[in-house]
């Protein structure tokens, strides 16, 4: 094991990501276009990050498996973006924001990262305006606010109820700007397969063309991936369905250690299973809590029956009688465990889906009441309307029923200050890379993370790279790169050939079932080691009896299934691993060994305070688990607490 | 009421770009009225592969109704018979058993068809290309609030910036035409003060572009807003046609030596 | 395809050439209307209407001329149009179905040819003597003559009932789409916008459809 090292700058914090830059090595501008870039990915981070590239003069591609860049996850954000603006004047600043996000990732991300983060959030808002992102506005003519997710300031900006939407096709559309100048070359329906790897730096990669299989180096300078999160590790989660980690995992196995993957963020409300066909879950804003009670039948024998005849002494508004201080706007992590617990009591309302009853109600009753049903209607219609459409149901007449679903990804690849990971010339941004949430996100924070990223962190960092860097030319002919090449195609090879009977989402789904229940919202050791001695079979079977139709040389939707669920086999092993060897609680990660008298997740600072980051040995070998440490300069540790 | 339902389907099967299409029957049975039209098609799927057939291909990503990847012609209605509904947010409930439907891909020459129910839409990025953007540099902004928007403009332009890109205009057009598309993208930049000073260029290139594209015209038959997911309104091809108009009127080069001196910031 | 070099080559640009050559039309097809209507006032106020309409041969042409134009660069638009709208979608759907267009829009590339069919038969019939078809003496002065002649055939009047039909439901989404391809859209004529189409129809329906009416119910003799 060694100790990593972030070299992130000292002195005071505010002025570290200034001295860093001042630092930084600078590419002469008539030089920039000698320089080669590749992003993976075209989301907040990627999009963002080629753009700016390409108008600061590289020669960029950009590769994303969607048939358009305006497609990336990120679109789908729906509750907005923090700025440390005050313009509320309502007590915000860089450093509160700072503070908040410390505190909300409880105490595992590191505080120079997240300041930085905090500054840039300013200038965020300030790009994305000028870019005509039409975020909501008072009559006045200025920026709404609003206040999100707990926090006592109202710094959330947002765009209806499609912010993500609105910021990512900001950052697309100035993408398409550099595609048109000619400084971006896009390459979408391109899943990337490897990272190249030459002379211990990333210099390259190989994609598959998902439209005619063609498999195929692209060599570069320097490479970026922006590759989004691994929820769909699960199977079920609020990602998109393409969303996977095959770049990251890739990487990972070409030498960039993976830190933290156990860190999984779960959210509350998001719509129940309602069957085994179920192919993904869909969230709803959590701003359905400021006037939704959460309760479940008292006694499981009402659990089938209506809800509107259980009377008020046969329910149990259990976040209230548990936290009668924070009542049902309790953190996500805390409502989401506190969901399952009741259904694992058998208390859970819904149809039976393998026999249990996954959902709790979230009723609007008392609010219709007390507001009036135009009020609500004004407030949440939109959602409303989208779980009518979903469910069928009509949440004016039958409450809503809800149910957590992972949706973001805190654990990634492991990057310093600059964003760069283990392998040099690597550089990763957003959910992709570890990030700065800790062991928890807050909300609103995803999307400006990913965006700093793209924006502002990568185009310098990536500028001081190749500024200080001596790098040799190189053709797609080289060894190394015919040699990534020529094992991508043994691989798309190999899992043509299986022959076998089951499909790839049938062990995708047996895989997530497995990391659900046993590295989902609660975890213990028994459980973890289950999983660990289950899932390297699984993944035994799936090299044996995986069933995949069709050739490599065509568009083969089911070839592209099988190679992200091969990849998310290993990846949900490592998960248990570090959730194992991660001895206590933290944020989202509940070790059912380490909590508080009060049911709440209990660090070990002594044991834990640092970033568990994983090297691969080989796909039966164990991961070397290495460390870095964290220091709180600034935010000191407390225990949270919300009873 | 049963929430289980049979269907029969008339899918639109291509194997690739240059071959030629035809329509295959499948029965589908059993299925749960919860189900998404979309999941419909992966159970439909999973039994195409236990049974060695190639699954139909379609484009889907988010599953949520935001990203616009999805969308296939169901009995000749872009992404089906719910209003303000993509493929992947129709449920079965809206169909009843024994229904036969026909399950097609967008057609348009711009869209040429790469498999099955998946299109090639890269048409609308190139329309983007030409001008549906904000030339402004990462990091040259000044501060947010100091470009104060009239809320119903800032609103307004929330409506036409809406659009997904999904295609269902072009799909439901009777001339397979564009316009809504890009009348939204014109229309959203049009309103805000910060698409003034690429306003009349970018009405021109953008229309330019979309007709080189090779789609139709406007001949103002509504489809497209009653198809749209987003409910994208006509208005807001009214408003492209006005800025065209505009723009054209007061252009001094010619049309056509509309040609941006954008070096793209480079 | 490739990329339009002027402000006639693009769509937008030639819808806008049709709402303009179809306002001319419009402009034309109501004053016609209005015209002809002195028929119910009797032949000497109709015949003094008709001389005086060619009392200054230039203004005369003049009009023809503008006529003439619209027509050409309506239809010739119309035709290039329709041709881009065939190549747009070579292959159409299997099953069709119509969620907000009207009949009237569905039909304007039928009721458009059928009108150019029928301007020139009207004008064969009762403008140019010669080729007049059902069988009346046309006299090149008195034109209440040659109206209550030539419509007291009924499958004369029959042809004029059924072009004037086409030409309403024509009217009307031409109207309406006229407006919107000269992106007049503010939100105050929106709801207008559609009744001064159907507005405009009915009126031109109803105004011309009383002439051939009215001569095969004796009321014009």
């Amino acid at each position: 094991m060694t100790v990593l090292d972030a070299r992130a700058p000292s002195g005071p914090i505010d002025a570290r990501w200034d001295r860093r830059r001042f630092e930084m090595k600078l590419v002469n501008p008539a030089n920039r276009r000698k320089f080669s870039i590749i992003v993976v990915g075209s989301g907040l981070a990627g999009g963002a990050a080629a753009a700016t590239l390409g108008e600061l003069g590289y020669d960029v591609r950009c590769f994303c498996y969607q048939d358009s860049p305006r497609r990336a996850h990120s679109i789908a954000a729906q509750g907005g973006i923090n700025a440390a603006k005050n313009y509320q004047n309502d007590g915000d600043s860089v450093y509160r924001l700072f503070h908040d996000t410390v505190k909300g990732g409880d105490f595992r991300a590191r505080e120079s990262n997240v300041y930085r983060l905090a500054q840039l959030s300013v200038n965020i808002i300030d790009q994305c305006v000028a870019q005509g992102v039409p975020f909501a506005r008072e009559y006045g003519g200025l920026l709404a606010n609003r206040s999100f997710g707990g926090a006592q300031v109202s710094r959330t900006f947002y765009a209806r109820g499609q912010t993500g939407q609105q910021l990512l096709l900001g950052a697309y559309q100035a993408l398409e700007r550099q595609v048109a100048a000619g400084t971006v070359k896009m390459y979408p329906r391109h899943e990337m397969m490897d990272v190249v790897v030459v002379g211990g730096r990333a210099r390259g990669i190989v994609t598959r063309d998902l439209v005619t299989g063609a498999i195929e180096a692209h060599v570069a300078d320097v490479v970026v991936l922006a590759t989004g999160g691994y929820g769909n590790v699960f199977f079920l989660s609020t990602n998109a369905k393409g969303c996977n980690t095959t770049a990251i995992w890739r990487a990972h196995r070409r030498g960039a250690l993976f830190a933290n993957p156990c860190f999984t963020q779960i959210h509350p409300t998001c719509i129940p299973v309602a069957g085994d066909y179920q192919s993904k879950l869909t969230l709803m804003s959590e701003s359905l809590r400021n006037d939704g009670r959460v309760w479940v039948p008292r006694g499981a024998e009402d659990c089938g029956a209506d809800p509107a005849k259980i009377p008020e002494d046969r329910r149990d508004y259990y976040l209230e009688r548990i936290y009668p201080s924070f009542g049902n706007l309790v953190p996500r992590d805390i409502a989401s465990r506190r969901a399952k617990e009741m259904c694992d009591q058998g208390r859970g309302v819904g149809p039976e889906v393998a026999g249990v009853r996954r959902g709790v109600y979230l009723d609007f009753r008392d609010a219709i009441q007390r507001l009036g049903r135009q009020t609500v209607a004004e407030r949440y219609g939109n959602l409303f309307e989208m779980y009518e459409r979903i469910t069928g149901e009509d949440p004016f007449d039958v409450p809503m029923r809800i149910y957590p679903a992972t949706h973001y990804t805190m654990g990634g690849l492991w990057v310093n200050y600059d964003l760069e990971s283990t392998i040099p010339g690597l550089f990763v941004g957003g959910e992709a890379n570890f990030s700065d949430h800790g062991a928890n996100r807050l909300g609103a924070s995803a999307l400006m993370q990913g965006l700093a990223d793209g924006y502002f962190v990568l185009p310098a960092t990536l500028g001081h790279y190749l500024g200080a860097t001596k790098l040799e030319k190189l053709t797609a002919e080289h060894a190394e790169v015919r040699g990534a090449v020529e094992e991508v195609r043994a691989r798309v090879d190999k899992l043509l050939s299986i022959g076998g009977k089951r499909s790839p989402d049938s062990f995708h789904r047996e895989l997530g079932a497995l990391i659900w229940d046993n590295c989902g919202m609660s975890r213990n050791a028994a459980n973890l080691e289950r999983a660990l001695r289950r899932i390297p079979e699984l993944r035994a079977e799936f090299w044996e009896n995986l069933a995949v139709v069709g050739s490599g040389s065509e568009l083969n939707q089911v070839l592209e299934k099988a190679s992200r669920v091969a990849d998310f086999m290993e990846l949900g092993e490592l998960m248990c691993r570090d959730a194992l060897s991660r001895d206590e609680s933290c944020g989202c990660h509940y070790r059912e060994e380490h909590v508080t008298p009060e049911g709440e997740a209990k660090r070990d600072d002594a044991g834990f305070q640092h970033v568990a980051a994983w090297e691969w040995r080989g796909p039966d070998a164990e991961p070397v688990r290495h460390q870095e440490a964290l220091e709180f300069e600034l935010v000191k540790p407390v225990q949270r607490s919300y009873v | 009421m049963s929430d289980k339902l049979n269907l029969v389907l008339n899918v639109w099967r291509q194997k690739g770009p240059k071959d030629a299409g035809r329509f295959v029957r499948y029965e589908v049975k059993d299925i749960s009225t919860h189900m998404s039209f979309l999941e419909m098609l992966d159970v439909l799927n999973e039994r195409l592969l236990a049974q060695g057939e190639e699954p139909i291909a379609f484009d889907h990503d988010c599953r949520e109704g935001i990203c616009g990847a999805c969308g296939v012609v169901i009995d000749g209605s872009p992404h089906g018979p719910s209003k303000r509904t993509t493929t992947c947010q129709l449920h079965m409930r809206s169909f009843r058993s024994g229904q036969e439907l026909t399950v097609e891909p967008w057609r348009a020459a711009a869209f040429p068809v790469l498999r099955d129910l998946v299109v090639d839409r890269s048409a609308l990025d190139r329309i983007i290309q030409a001008g549906g953007y904000v030339g402004v540099r990462s990091g040259s902004p000044r501060d947010a609030n100091s470009i104060p928007v009239r809320k119903e403009d800032a609103d307004l332009a929330m409506d036409a910036a809406a659009c997904i890109g999904c295609g269902a205009c072009v799909a439901a057009c009777p001339n397979a035409s564009a316009s809504l598309f890009t009348a939204a993208k014109i229309s959203h930049l049009a309103l805000l003060p910060q698409g003034q000073p690429e306003r009349r260029e970018r009405a021109i290139a953008m229309v330019a572009r979309m007709d080189g594209e090779g789609f139709g015209h406007c001949t103002n038959h509504g489809e497209c807003e009653s198809s749209c997911p987003k409910g994208i309104s006509v208005d807001n091809i009214a408003r492209m046609n006005r800025e065209f108009l505009a723009a054209a009127a007061a252009s001094r080069r010619p049309l056509g030596a509309e040609a941006k001196d954008d070096d793209g910031g480079a | 395809m490739a990329q339009p070099t002027g402000f006639l080559s693009t769509t937008v640009g030639q819808k806008a050439l049709m709402a303009l050559s179809g306002l001319a039309l419009v402009g034309f097809v109501i004053a016609h209307m209005l015209g002809n209507l002195q028929v119910f006032l009797g032949p000497e106020a109709l015949n003094a209407y008709a001389r005086s309409l060619r009392a200054v041969p230039a203004l005369l042409w003049a009009a023809r001329a503008v006529l003439l134009l619209s027509v050409v660069a309506h239809v010739s638009t119309a035709i290039r149009l329709v041709q881009r709208a065939a190549a747009a979608r070579p292959q159409g759907y299997r099953q069709a179905h119509h969620a907000a267009t009207t009949y009237a829009a569905r039909t304007m590339k039928i009721s458009g040819p059928l009108l150019a069919l029928f301007i020139a038969y009207h004008l064969a019939h009762l403008t140019f003597p010669g080729v007049a078809m059902g069988g009346y003496i046309h006299s090149p002065t008195d034109v209440y003559a040659n109206v209550v002649a030539g419509f007291s055939i009924p499958w004369v009047a029959g042809i004029y009932v059924v072009a004037q039909v086409l030409l309403a439901l024509h009217l009307y989404h031409g109207i309406w789409s006229m407006l919107q391809s000269l992106g007049a859209s503010h939100p105050r004529i929106v709801q207008p916008r559609r009744a001064l189409a159907q507005g405009l129809a009915l009126l031109v329906l109803a105004g011309n459809l009383s002439i051939p009416i009215g001569v095969q119910l004796g009321v014009v003799r």
